[in-house]
């Protein structure tokens, strides 16, 4: 584990960059997450940001598809807002845990 | 009398059949099982038929064959569960009261899901091997194939048998390389997965056999749909993947009716205790196999070795006791390697697939994550095993929590 600062604030980061501590984020550090992986926040990617964090909370194992059935965004637009990888580019910009799929 | 009903009579609702048939008293309990279809398909050996090693009539039995005296087997569909009212409905108007239900439904494989998948190109150039029907007409092409692009790709996860695409494509290998045209075939193998398989440890092993194969790993390819007239497979991020015959694991979701019930998440599992098996929602209603959502493979072994946890809390729950048993994910999994050889992995939801050896006594042992001709001489005996032992619920020779002993850390 290693400790970054963004925004002015230290938090504690995996191998990949992901955030350890969900609580320790906040809007501005995601902004800067977001500057490394080349993206510009809009009000859209921050209600994606707020679902997949508020699905988090709630312990369920997030999805692409369940972001294309979330009403916020299809699935394309998910390719658009987050290009190349969208849920792992978008879950760690929400500070919440690289997405691992089970099988 | 009371009831029990069992919702499938696919490989976890015949198990539950046969081991609950012999412990409950026949006039306490009355047990019935429902399944639409009165063929019990044996789901492993549709791999094989493609490349002409089985044939349909290796892969089916009646159902009846394997449903014990005493257990009343109805054939009809299921509309749906009413929860609260503990009642499940049949096609039909007849309705089952129940005082315990155990739902084995299953999943299901959803080709409408991706545009364009199931239009003029399906069973012409574009196959499944998950059905009886898939895998036949697979065959009838490969017979009169002279090569091109073989494209094995996968629609979404979660999906059934997660190691099957990787042994499609080492036997397709090998297939090509016996008839004499694998020069003349380009093997790709595409999945929304990272690497060739989801867990480390055997990602890496599995993607250095797809360079020694000469098979093409595309990794993170997400499908949005295929262009039936182009022959080409694209992702939501436009990129195009040509094809001259294109095998396809579509999307799977559980039962229709698990979404008619209303008990299902997006894809139509059953929200489930990963380790009870007992429906989040319901105390009298345990879901067992691919059915449930808990986060394993949808595989064979994983009901066989869930069902022993099943049989033991729904005991515990008919008697008002605590559920004691809990399921540690375990999952087995033979991976047929072409040229009569396999490889086999053993994990649970904490463990790694991990090297060594798997013990079995009296058969074994089994190299673990290593590529021998003992394992799969290891996977042909299993089809007997399966006929003969697992569906009947007998003693295996094999724990269902998974086991240390001769893996190496």
């Amino acid at each position: 584990m290693a400790t970054k600062s963004y925004a002015g604030v230290n938090v504690d980061v995996t191998e990949d960059g992901y955030l350890t501590d969900p609580t320790q984020w906040n809007k501005d550090i995601a902004a800067e997450i977001a500057k490394e992986e080349g993206i510009d926040l809009t009000d859209k990617h921050f209600e994606v940001i707020d679902f997949l964090r508020a699905e988090n909370d709630k312990g369920t194992q997030l999805t692409i598809r369940m972001v294309g059935k979330s009403g916020i965004t299809d699935i394309k637009g998910l390719y658009t807002l987050f290009p190349a990888g969208p849920l792992k580019k978008s879950s760690r910009i929400a500070g919440i845990a690289k997405p691992t799929s089970c099988v | 009398m009371k009831k029990l009903v069992i919702l499938g009579a696919g490989t976890g609702g015949t198990i539950m059949a046969n081991k609950l048939r012999k412990v409950l008293d026949r006039s306490e309990w009355e047990i019935t099982i429902v399944d639409q279809h009165q063929t019990h398909y044996y789901q492993p050996g549709f791999l094989f038929i493609p490349f002409g090693i089985y044939n349909k009539h290796d892969v089916i039995k009646p159902k009846a064959d394997f449903i014990p005296a005493g257990v009343k087997l109805i054939y009809k569909g299921i509309d749906k569960v009413d929860p609260e009212n503990n009642k499940v409905l049949l096609d039909g108007g007849q309705i089952l009261q129940y005082d315990f239900l155990i739902i084995a439904t299953g999943t299901r494989t959803v080709p409408e899901e991706t545009p364009g998948l199931k239009d003029k190109l399906w069973y012409n150039k574009i196959f499944d091997f998950y059905t009886v029907d898939g895998a036949v007409a697979l065959r009838e092409f490969f017979r009169a194939w002279e090569g091109g692009d073989l494209v094995m790709a996968i629609a979404e996860l979660p999906f059934k048998c997660p190691v099957a695409p990787l042994e499609f494509v080492f036997l397709a290998d090998a297939y090509f390389t016996e008839i004499g045209i694998r020069d003349k075939v380009n093997i790709k193998f595409v999945t929304p997965l990272p690497g060739a398989f989801t867990k480390p440890s055997s990602s890496k092993m599995l993607g250095e056999l797809m360079v020694e194969k000469n098979i093409e790993v595309i990794p993170e390819f997400y499908i949005e749909s295929v262009d039936n007239d182009k022959q080409v497979l694209k992702s939501y991020d436009e990129i195009e993947i040509p094809f001259d015959v294109l095998t396809i694991v579509p999307v799977n979701m559980g039962s229709e009716m698990v979404e008619r019930s209303g008990m299902g998440d997006d894809l139509g599992f059953i929200p489930t205790d990963k380790f009870t098996l007992r429906s989040e929602k319901h105390e009298n209603i345990f879901v067992l196999g691919d059915a449930a959502n808990i986060p394993t493979s949808k595989a064979g072994s994983v009901v066989h070795f869930a069902a022993d946890v099943v049989f033991e809390n729904i005991l515990s729950a008919m008697e008002g006791r605590e559920l004691k048993a809990k399921f540690d994910g375990h999952s087995n999994c033979y991976i047929e390697t072409g040229f009569g050889k396999g490889s086999i992995i053993d994990f649970n939801y904490d463990t790694e697939p991990l090297a060594g050896t798997y013990p079995l006594p009296g058969i074994g042992p089994f190299g673990l994550l290593q590529n021998t001709k003992m394992n799969h001489y290891g996977k042909v005996l299993f089809r007997w095993i399966y006929w003969h032992i697992l569906l009947k619920g007998k003693e295996m020779p094999i724990e269902n929590e998974m086991t240390m002993a001769g893996k190496k850390l």
